[in-house]
């Protein structure tokens, strides 16, 4: 018996990205499979972020060629396959003024999901108790945890994750963990990309980018 | 239907934060009442005067407010707010949809207060009879006012000039309706035809529509 191949969901070849003349990333090559939990550590402005966001296809590159989920990088092909990837941001994608319970519901009205799940996962994030809080109120390690419910929620193939870890106590880091595996075991894989290397110490496969390029830890 | 419901939805969200912000009600609403104000005490109480340019200040204010409370929601996209959307498979012409729609309730509410606020004190000539062709074409300005900008909206996320670029836009391009919605207001009260500008009222608004819709997913993705 003869085993199919198993597809990267994340091919780049030679990538680069450039913006107002400045070159954020350079010749990036790049294979995330299945089951990989790739981690990208580097210091501020290195192109961590403008990796993440190639990744997620909400930009596009000028130089090189890729597939993300099979979608051909810079084609209208990439917006069918958005909402299999997830992303934690620095900045909360959250509505401000609506609660913690309404922003999931948002959510899951807009994307046909059963929203019976959302209080199930708020609970499982910690965040039972603090349902109808507007996110505006919340702490930021409470928004963080809202984003991980989101993603739980959704349950993407393709977790991107900002700098998730930066700032949260134990459990919280212990959710976006949890959340990892959860991603990972049914086959998805992950990327993260963090400041501090400590924080990618779980990672199956470490990188490390410097002035936009990507390069084995 | 994923169209629809997702337009529904963003409709929905936009109007709840409207009414828990209250930018629209507690802020544009009153500043515009105040600016009916300012004729009435430069000229004195030259009622006559009033009455024959209480239409043509109404919809002066209707435009100038009315763009605020149009160009307000998609001023307050930020990137993450976009990168949700687009993550989770929002279709664009379904968030142009849902910010028109809303759009269109918060300027229908604005535009009736103001009328409200203009027949007090102005005292147009205005009948009874009257009222459902005018409402009609408050409805369908309103609708038009609320496409165009958020259609403003689309073309300038994302640059740093974008509001003052939006205005730009909705400015000029907002001349057809506010050209169809007076006429067919003075036709009412004239009872003269109104057929040709509630088309033109009409017309402007599918157009807008169907311009929006179209542009809605190469906008998003010319942001990439």
């Amino acid at each position: 018996m003869r085993l199919a191949a198993v597809q990267p969901l994340v091919v780049f070849e030679g990538i680069g990205v450039t913006r107002d003349g400045n070159a954020l990333l350079t010749d990036v090559d790049l294979e995330v499979a299945p089951g990989d939990v790739v981690g990208v550590s580097g210091p501020n402005g290195s192109g961590k972020t403008t990796l993440l966001r190639l990744v997620a296809t909400l930009i596009r590159p000028n130089r090189g060629s890729g597939t993300v989920l099979g979608a051909r990088m810079g084609t209208a092909e990439t917006f069918g396959i958005r909402e299999r990837i997830g992303l934690i941001g620095h900045e909360p994608a959250l509505v401000p003024e609506l609660t913690v319970f309404e922003n999931l519901d948002h959510i899951a009205r807009l994307g046909g999901l059963d929203r019976t799940r959302v209080m199930p996962v708020l609970e499982t994030v910690g965040l039972g108790g603090a349902a109808h809080r507007r996110v505006r109120a919340a702490s930021r390690g409470m928004q963080r945890r809202v984003e991980i419910a989101h993603m739980l929620l959704r349950q993407p193939e393709l977790l991107l994750l900002d700098e998730a870890a930066s700032g949260l106590d134990a459990d919280a880091s212990g959710l976006i963990d949890a959340l990892t595996r959860r991603v990972t075991s049914s086959g998805g894989a992950v990327v993260t990309v963090s400041h501090d290397p400590a924080h990618l110490d779980g990672c199956t496969r470490q990188l490390r980018i410097s002035a936009g390029r990507l390069a084995l830890r | 239907m994923k169209l629809l419901r997702q337009a529904r939805e963003v409709a929905r969200v936009d109007l709840v934060v409207e009414g828990r912000v209250g930018e629209t009600l507690r802020v544009i609403v009153p500043f515009a009442v105040a600016a009916l104000l300012v004729l009435p005490l430069a000229q004195g109480p030259n009622l006559a005067l009033l009455r024959q340019v209480g239409a043509a200040v109404f919809w002066t204010l209707a435009v100038l407010f009315g763009m605020q409370i149009a160009l307000r929601q998609s001023a307050n996209d930020t990137d993450a707010r976009r990168d949700f959307y687009a993550l989770s498979g929002v279709d664009p012409a379904a968030r142009f949809l849902g910010r028109t729609v809303s759009g269109t309730i918060l300027l229908t509410v604005f535009l009736a207060v103001l009328f409200l606020a203009t027949l007090a004190l102005y005292d147009p000539p205005v009948a009874g009879g009257d009222l459902p062709a005018l409402v009609l074409a408050v409805v369908l300005f309103a609708y038009g006012l609320a496409a165009l900008a958020t259609l403003a909206g689309e073309v300038s996320a994302g640059l740093r000039s974008r509001g003052a670029l939006a205005s730009l836009i909705v400015a000029p391009l907002s001349l057809p309706l506010v050209l169809g919605a007076a006429q067919t207001a003075a036709g009412i009260g004239r009872d003269a035809g109104i057929l040709s500008w509630s088309l033109l009222l009409l017309a402007t608004d599918i157009a807008l529509t169907v311009v929006g819709i179209a542009v809605a997913g190469p906008l998003e993705e010319a942001r990439t």
